[in-house]
């Protein structure tokens, strides 16, 4: 869909024009009361479940939780997936180009911000006709979006669903980033963001980006379980024995871990822009609703009325549970509804996007309930604040 | 049986619309009873993702923590009430767990089972631990971490700096007045911050 009215952006600079690129599932009810937002993390899109006809592999990213008889059940909800701007899936982003130049953006996009791409979903509420939301889900830089919106548009959503999500990004989560954006700068082929106009992508940097980055969404049990210090050349039932000898190379694949970590590297760049990998680790950095209010996360909630359902991951160190706890507090001190389920997962980060049944559980329970409501038709009076608990 | 009965009693501890934290709110029961009888809002804190579930079910807010590790996220005297229903006997830190109830709420209520109560004694007279509906676990599984009596809970209330402000028992759904220690099966105490 594209937009005509500029989109004004928290860098100061506007977006003249722009097209968002989206997907619905399910159908909007006459009362238009059961639409849910899905919003996407870092590398996903607006193809949140189901396949393209005629391909069996493009399978959405969040299909075990999104589709009919799934917790957010296509049948009940009319479900939204966009692909935020500055992202490479479609909508407006550094691959496109740029008005001004009549050249591809590239690194000359403007910086966006969880806030903007709020913005900017909202108007694509606005264009669906669409003026409450019965929910915002999303995990990780997802989960960020769900809870800004409570913020920002705090009578837009009735409930506000965060997995994995933090508050903020600290020091060594920005640092993680700054390494993979450091890969990609430094790559040759980057040319100061300006690879497309040489017909080139640095992959190099993007795979290494892509590399470190799946290296902290998994826990460090869980590649020990998959992985382990298994040798590549070991795998085979006639080179068992040889297990344990190394070959002594410091440029091939030795262990296991490295072949996955390479081949996931290689897909990766494949399909993503490099540019887009800055802009969104951007994203990620800037987020902090706290600093406007001194650093004061419940300040910065005192406008949400939305009922809250957070999830972590006990092996999540990239977003641990402490930083949900943060969150909690938050939505605590301002009075909100909150249910918030610390899930022992051993999966780390990832296990948002894996089907564990007592994760899932709960995210159905919850959509029954939203549906109840609408099914009730209660809604219209249940984005009260401070209504403590209610059916 | 006793237990709809038992949650009447205890919900009548509770003034209409107060702001609830339940801790150890198992299935989120007397949180949905308070909500639905007595206009309550608030909380539970649970660690068992069964009960979890079973609260999300309910609609009831329930946040998943693990009590021995505190209530930090409380500010002080953030909730009119705050319930300890047969959660105290599973606790390790058990003073500990009531300080901090009496620092969130402005009111406490603790229910727990009592030891004391006669058949108890009469088990242990006759050399075995008892097995009762209040107590109804072999002393080798049960995860009931910590025994006690009703008078046993007085003394801790008054270490503690506690303010008993209601004290019962309940035996077969019934308070029990007269000697709760020697005649109820379970112990209730209401209580604030001396």
């Amino acid at each position: 869909m594209s937009f005509a009215e500029p989109l004004t952006l928290r860098c100061g600079a506007v977006l003249r024009d722009y097209t968002l690129v989206y997907e619905t599932y399910g159908t909007l009810n006459a009362e238009r009361s059961n639409a849910v937002l899905v919003c996407h993390a870092l590398n996903a899109s607006h193809h949140v479940a189901g396949t393209y006809e005629g391909d069996p592999k493009s399978t959405g990213w969040w299909d075990n939780l999104i589709g009919p008889g799934r917790p957010l059940d296509t049948d009940r909800f009319f479900v939204i997936g966009v692909n935020n701007p500055g992202s490479c899936f479609g909508s407006t982003g550094p691959t496109h180009i740029n008005p001004a130049t009549q050249q591809p953006w590239g690194v000359d996009f403007p910086v966006m911000t969880v806030e903007d791409w709020v913005d900017a979903q909202a108007r694509l509420c606005d264009a669906l006709g669409i003026e409450q939301l019965a929910a915002v889900i999303g995990g990780s830089l997802g989960g960020m979006q769900a809870l800004c919106w409570s913020m920002r548009y705090p009578s837009r959503l009735r409930h506000c669903i965060a997995i994995a999500t933090a508050p903020n990004l600290s020091a060594q989560n920005i640092a993680f980033n700054e390494v993979a954006r450091r890969a990609i700068v430094t790559d040759p082929d980057f040319h100061d963001g300006h690879y497309l106009a040489h017909g080139v992508v640095p992959k190099r940097g993007l795979r290494v980006a892509r590399m470190i980055g799946h290296i902290t969404y998994l826990s460090d049990d869980t590649m020990d379980a998959k992985f382990g210090r298994t040798l590549r050349a070991a795998i085979g039932a006639e080179v068992v024995q040889r297990s344990g000898s190394p070959r002594y190379t410091t440029l091939d694949i030795e262990f296991e871990i490295e072949s996955y970590l390479r081949h996931q590297g290689d897909k990766f760049s494949e399909y993503f822009d490099a540019n887009s990998y800055l802009l969104i680790t951007r994203v990620l950095d800037y987020f902090d609703p706290a600093r406007e209010h001194d650093g004061d996360l419940s300040a910065a909630f005192a406008a949400a009325t939305a009922r809250f359902q957070l999830v972590s991951f006990t092996t999540d160190w990239r977003f641990s549970p402490a930083r949900s706890r943060e969150i909690v507090k938050a939505l605590l001190d301002n009075r909100l509804d909150v249910s918030y389920a610390e899930i022992a997962a051993p999966h780390g980060h990832d296990a948002f996007l894996l089907d564990d049944s007592r994760y899932h559980g709960v995210l159905r329970a919850r959509f029954e309930r939203i549906a109840r409501e609408i099914d009730a038709g209660s809604h219209a009076d249940l984005a009260r604040p401070g209504l403590g608990i209610a059916t | 049986m006793s237990a709809g009965n038992d949650l009447d009693l205890i919900a009548g501890l509770v003034p209409t619309g107060s702001r609830v934290l339940d801790l150890g709110c198992g299935s989120g029961e007397t949180l949905a009873y308070l909500r639905d009888r007595r206009q309550c809002t608030g909380y539970g804190i649970e660690i068992a993702d069964a009960n979890v579930l079973a609260c999300e079910q309910r609609g009831v807010n329930v946040i998943q923590l693990n009590l021995e590790e505190g209530l930090a996220i409380f500010d002080d005297q953030s909730f009119d009430v705050v319930l300890q229903i047969d959660t105290l006997q599973h606790l390790r830190n058990t003073e500990r767990m009531l300080a901090e109830t009496a620092r969130v709420g402005r009111i406490g209520i603790v229910t727990f089972p009592n030891f004391a109560h006669w058949p108890n004694r009469l088990s242990v007279i006759r050399g075995r631990m008892p097995v009762t509906k209040a107590l109804p676990y072999e002393w080798y599984d049960t995860p009931n971490i910590r025994v006690s009596t009703y008078a046993d809970f007085e003394v801790l209330a008054r270490r503690c700096g506690l303010r008993i402000l209601d004290a019962f028992g309940i035996q077969l759904g019934a308070p029990v007045r007269l000697c709760p220690n020697l005649l109820a099966s379970v112990a209730v105490f209401k209580f604030e911050r001396a």
